[in-house]
């Protein structure tokens, strides 16, 4: 079964750079451009796994991990930090408010195919 | 990288509503009433480009736009004060990151000492707040990746290690999930994995907040400890780790009696940010064939807007344009058949004619922009004409979501940019002689826009000293443009300004002049069916104003007689039109007519004369008088043969095949395939009346 990925960010270009990567790599992808939207697009993409960035309008990064891991069949699903962000301080808040982990954009294709894969457990 | 030039369009695209948004958030922040939100933004807009370029390798970019951020962060946590110097910084600082976007557009080099002098100026901004180390992190960025050579070996030498993992509940809570490690382990060797619940306790006492589990790996590989390393990444922080190196040099054949020499060397992990970004385990990450190649798919809930090339609109309103004439010639067909009084014929024709309309107009909706596009960058315009000119300058904009047609956006930049120069530069005094004159320092432009009359009017103003008359027409007469002692009006005088040749070079500043004068400005505006005029008060400024037709592809034109000859008068010009009668007109000399209407004496022009089709006027007693008024308000009666109709016609550029026609602005097809010329009323009159009828205007003009 293929996995369903919801990737929050609102640049288009790093939507349509990650939806790139992982549709070619058999994902099945859905876009968010903020935090409201991503959460609203939960019952829709029911996701395997969630990339989202940190800073975003109306709702950033850190709401979005709180809401998803307080909203009911999502606690313990992977969330990725995909940002360009990498002080420890920040890196500290998306862990308390539960991130499963950590990518400094820029990304590399074949690096975020593997921690995806490896935090699925493919 | 694949398909890298799309999504480096899609980043350009992204990059000018960023730079906008970025440049209205920093205007905001200087009223006095801006919201937070409004700091958060910009901040936003630049973190967003920095994200996006460090994509692409864009590295000026990155570098830039982080100190940049830096500093927006810092005045987003109250950290810095945004006041006039701080602001002065942050707008050249979006300057730049525009310029530095269309650099890599364009793929050409920045200006790297622009590009230093101001980041040497964010850096005096950040002073010692700068917490987070700065280029540090940077660095960390650009980290290449590290080719990961297997070796060259057959039979690559294998490693026993020995992992021990007992995960806390914040490795559950986050998300991570220890089968997932241990699957990812046992894709770099052989695993041999054993779970120890041994401390799992009774379950009077268990808790389900504490975590007991133990698991215990031996894992035989040829990769590398860092990918080992690699795989607990996200959980060294909260799992208790241990991972023991088994020293066994033996091939991977080797029989497992032999002694083991385990040299323990129990390995404390490293912070992660430290870990080698070295990623290729076990796993290719080729992509598979016959995969989707970048659509890039919104999901539900994404605003309903697509992107369209230009070109298909284009075709559209081609197509639509040819509609029209289809429709007209429809007609044409059921009149000569006699159909036309057939009810039912000409509720489906009107029908028809109605839709038509319909369609023409949704699509010039459709390109259709708020001339907010263009006026969003005179902002820019301003700061450093006035910074080249030492004068303080204001801009305001009044009406910035007038729309106006796409292609008029993009050319009506240069012009606009040209005039606005012109007024910072000749236009505003400096701010002596301003205070001398009880003017407040800080000079003001004003660039105004709104739809009037089936046209938009855009207009330039500044609140200086006007146009000094005299010395335009003593430069006039230096370069030999007018003979000398010439009599002019004023408006005559202020019209030598649009000729070509006017500005020369010791007049030519460092700013406005650069081999350009106001005459090219004219020619750019008149090319899209525009007009330029000039409005001066001495001691209180000077207007400049644009009058633009709504679309470059049709307009509403009452169709006259001139001999044997069709032309298209475009119905915005047309006041009323009358019969002439002999109570209504007078003579003036041997050719001068002019008519009396509305207590006013116009002059009035043979069209068939002006367009050589008679050698002497007409006599006045037949034909029909067309009252039209030029946008300089100069009012002129075209005595034409006939009028037969009035509707919308077709625009077809003349220019594109046979250069420009003085008096025509450009043709049309009628109904039945013939070519009409479609007049410009503004240039007839202008040439007329500087030609025959200075006398008539005279005489008008003392009642």
């Amino acid at each position: 079964m293929t996995a369903r990925i919801l990737a929050v960010d609102d640049s288009p270009t790093i939507r349509g750079l990650v939806a790139d990567v992982l549709r070619k790599a058999g994902f099945e992808v859905f876009l968010a451009s903020d935090g409201v939207e991503g959460v609203g697009t939960l019952p829709d993409a029911d996701p395997d796994l969630i990339i989202t960035d940190i800073n975003m309008p109306k709702m950033d990064g850190f709401g979005l991990i709180e809401t998803v891991r307080a909203t009911g069949g999502y606690s313990s699903i992977p969330i990725l930090v995909l940002t360009t962000e990498s002080s420890t301080e920040l890196k500290t808040r998306a862990r308390n408010a539960g991130a499963t982990g950590w990518i400094v954009k820029p990304f590399d294709d074949a690096r975020l195919l593997a921690v995806i894969d490896r935090v699925l457990g493919r | 990288m694949p398909d890298m030039d799309q999504f480096l369009e899609m980043f350009f695209v992204e990059c000018d509503e960023l730079l906008e948004s970025l440049a209205t958030g920093l205007r905001e922040m200087e009223t006095p009433e801006h919201e937070k939100e409004t700091v958060h933004s910009v901040f936003r807009a630049v973190h967003s480009m920095k994200g996006a370029a460090a994509a692409f390798g864009l590295s000026d970019l990155v570098t830039f736009a982080h100190r940049f951020e830096t500093v927006l962060d810092l005045l987003r946590s109250d950290r810095l004060v945004a006041d006039e110097d701080v602001m002065t910084v942050l707008h050249r600082s979006s300057d730049l990151l525009a310029d530095l976007v269309s650099a890599a557009r364009q793929s050409r080099g920045a200006d790297q000492a622009r590009i230093t002098d101001l980041l040497d100026e964010l850096d005096r901004l950040i002073g010692d707040e700068d917490d987070d180390g700065d280029g540090s992190d940077l660095a960390i960025e650009f980290v290449p990746l590290t080719l990961d050579f297997a070796p060259l070996d057959d039979s690559p030498a294998t490693t026993t290690y020995k992992i021990i993992m007992v995960p806390d509940p914040e490795l559950y809570r986050t998300g991570n999930d220890p089968a997932a490690l241990i699957t990812a382990l046992a894709q770099l060797g052989d695993a041999s994995v054993t779970l120890n619940a041994g401390n799992v306790p009774k379950l009077s006492i268990w808790s389900q907040e504490e975590a007991r589990l133990k698991w215990e790996v031996d894992l035989n590989t040829a990769a590398p400890l860092a990918d080992i390393h690699q795989i607990f990444e996200f959980v060294v922080d909260c799992c208790q780790l241990e991972i023991t190196q088994q020293v066994d040099e033996t091939p991977h054949i080797a029989t497992p009696d032999i002694a083991e020499q385990p040299k323990n060397a129990t390995l404390s992990m490293p912070d992660a940010d430290v870990v080698p970004q070295n990623v290729e385990h076990g796993r290719k990450a080729d992509t598979p064939p016959g995969a989707t190649t970048g659509h890039v798919a919104q999901s539900a809930g994404q605003a309903a807007t697509i992107r369209v090339s230009l070109d298909r609109v284009d075709r559209l309103m081609n197509m639509i344009g040819e509609l029209v004439i289809k429709e007209a010639m429809l007609y044409q067909v059921v009149e000569t058949a006699g159909f036309t009084e057939e009810p039912d014929v000409v509720t489906a024709l009107e029908g028809i004619r109605q839709l038509a309309g319909d369609i023409q107009e949704s699509v010039m909706s459709i390109r259709a922009q708020p001339l907010k596009l263009v006026f969003q960058r005179m902002h820019r315009i301003l700061r450093e004409a006035a910074e080249a000119t030492g004068k303080k300058v204001r801009l305001e904009t009044i009406g910035e979501n007038t729309e106006v047609d796409k292609t008029m956006i993009e050319r009506l930049i240069d012009p606009l940019t040209h005039m606005i120069r012109n007024s910072i530069d000749h236009g505003l005094e400096d701010a002596l002689t301003r205070q001398r004159r009880g003017k407040s320092m800080e000079g003001t432009i004003t660039l105004s826009a709104a739809h009037r009359s089936g046209r938009v009017q855009i207009e330039v103003s500044d609140d200086g000293g006007g146009i000094n008359r005299e010395r335009v027409r003593q430069i006039a007469e230096e370069r030999g443009l007018i003979a000398q002692g010439t009599t002019l009006s004023p408006n005559e005088v202020d019209s030598l300004l649009f000729l070509p040749g006017f500005s020369s070079k010791e007049e030519v500043s460092a700013l406005s002049g650069r081999g350009v004068g106001l005459d090219v400005v004219r020619r750019e505006i008149m090319s899209l069916g525009g007009r330029v005029m000039i409005q001066s008060k001495e001691g209180q400024g000077t207007t400049f104003s644009i009058a633009l037709p709504l679309t470059l592809a049709v307009l509403e034109g009452m169709l006259i007689q001139l001999r044997d000859q069709t032309m298209v008068l475009p119905i915005t010009a047309v006041q009323e039109t009358l019969r002439p009668t002999s109570a209504t007109l007078h003579g003036i000399g041997k050719h001068g007519r002019v008519l009396s209407n509305r207590g006013e004496l116009i002059p009035i022009i043979d069209l068939a004369c002006a367009f050589g089709l008679r050698d002497t006027p007409a006599e006045l007693d037949g034909g029909v008088l067309i009252v039209v008024e030029t946008d300089t308000h100069k009012r002129a009666a075209l005595h034409v043969d006939g009028i037969f109709d009035q509707r919308q016609v077709v625009i077809k550029s003349l220019e594109e095949n046979y250069g420009r026609v003085p008096g025509v602005s450009a043709a049309t097809i009628l109904g039945d395939g013939k070519i009409a010329l479609i007049i410009d009323p503004e240039e007839i009159v202008l040439s007329s009346l500087s030609e025959h009828s200075r006398s008539a205007m005279a005489f008008a003009a003392n009642g």
